[in-house]
């Protein structure tokens, strides 16, 4: 904001608050203050389905290093992370404790696709008949990472554009509702028994009805 | 006889046949991986003397597979000499005499020919312990079911999976529990 000198206002005419302290002070909005020490300390969930995994690891290992970024303090529990990697072939008996999985992860949260089997399929697309085409049809997914497998340069890509995300997201709710620019609708299948089990009685103990 | 030619050659499948009459239904032991075929109400009994004789004692099952031998193409049936079956083949291997054979049994692909309705092997989980998962899994993926099995359940499909993925004319999910499946 630009201002002319202006002898009545009560800071007479200089910036409000920019220049009013000594160096090596910093100014920021919450918003902005929150977002930063989010996007650069992003706690991955360990979630490897398949070869995909291998490529997250070795972007995890030394050479590639996802801890430049911030990335790298990967948890073995959903309750601790906030970033889902989805690395790896979701099958239909997998795609209800990806969605469990997602549910479980604390708010906000964020979900990068890696590879071609979970952002549609990939090679299983046509003949594989237990994979799910695409985990976007069981958790909403941010950012996908195509390849098969993607290398760890695309997954960082990938990593950099959650950070962008993260960027942008607002403490107070938009007029239109959410809290990010293009929020994603949670899909509404996942994978649980819902109608084939009318009475609310499990048919496996592995699967759990949808309340 | 433990030396390798002799197990290979004629001369031991001439012992299976002078112990149980009638077991051997064929045999090929030029080929690569010599086989002999037996009928499926006597695979028990075959393979039971295969693991404890005292000549050559095959004490290792290395996998079971089925093959599905379908339906050929309209356009190739003439040329081809099968009627459908599923053929289930046990690999066997001596660990002290170093030789492996290969036990073939011929199944129709359903049981009287009602769709649906799996075709029977006796199990040989009590014979070897690794065709406990073994047949399971064959069970998942192409539906033999096993008789004798101590624990016959899916082992790599969900439970309530529908149809045998690995059959020829399986038809895959329109929908697996609302999730779209193509
Ligand atoms: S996309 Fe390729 S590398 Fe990745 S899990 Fe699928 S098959 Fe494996």
């Amino acid at each position: 904001m630009t201002q002319s000198f202006n002898p009545s206002t009560p800071s007479g005419g200089r910036p409000w608050i920019e220049g009013r302290f000594e160096e090596n002070m910093v100014l920021t909005t919450v918003e902005q203050a929150i977002n930063w020490a989010r996007q650069s300390s992003i706690w991955p969930m360990t979630f490897g389905l398949a070869c995909c995994a291998i490529e997250m690891m070795a972007a995890g290992a030394s050479r590639y290093d996802l801890d430049r970024f911030g990335a790298g303090a990967f948890r073995a529990t959903p309750r601790q992370a906030d970033l889902m990697i989805v690395a790896g072939t979701v099958t239909y008996k997998m795609a209800s404790r990806v969605r469990r999985l997602y549910n479980l992860m604390p708010d906000p949260k964020y979900v990068i696709a890696m590879g071609a089997c979970t952002t549609g399929g990939g090679p299983y697309f046509k003949w594989g008949y237990h994979v799910v085409k695409g985990v976007d049809l069981v958790v909403p997914v941010d950012v996908y990472v195509p390849g098969c497998p993607p290398r760890p340069e695309s997954l960082l890509e990938g990593l950099m554009r959650i950070q962008d995300k993260i960027l942008g997201q607002r403490i107070a709710k938009r007029p239109e509702g959410g809290k990010v620019d293009d929020e994603l609708p949670v899909p509404h299948h996942s994978g649980y028994v819902t109608s084939a089990v009318g009475d609310g009685t499990l048919v496996f103990d592995h699967q759990k009805v949808q309340p | 006889m433990t030396s390798r030619e002799s197990n290979r050659g004629p001369g031991f499948v001439d012992l299976v046949e002078t112990a149980l009459p009638g077991a051997v239904t064929g045999r090929n032991l030029e080929a690569l991986d010599p086989w002999i075929e037996c009928p499926p109400a006597r695979l028990a009994e075959v393979c039971r003397w295969l693991k404890t004789n005292p000549h050559v004692r095959f004490d290792a099952l290395e996998c079971i597979t089925a093959v599905d031998w379908f339906e050929p193409d309209p356009k190739k049936a003439a040329k081809v000499a099968w009627q459908p079956h599923i053929e289930l083949v046990y690999h066997l291997w001596s660990t002290s005499a170093r030789v492996s054979l290969v036990v073939k049994v011929k199944l129709p692909r359903w049981k009287d020919d009602v769709p649906g309705s799996l075709p029977e092997a006796p199990s040989v989980a009590g014979i070897w312990r690794t065709a406990d998962w073994h047949e399971r899994e064959v069970y998942d993926l192409s539906g033999i079911h096993f008789t004798g099995h101590p624990d016959l359940r899916r082992i790599l499909c969900p439970e309530d999976w529908e149809g045998y993925p690995l059959r020829r004319d399986y038809v895959m999910p329109l929908e697996y529990h609302g999730i779209r499946g193509r």
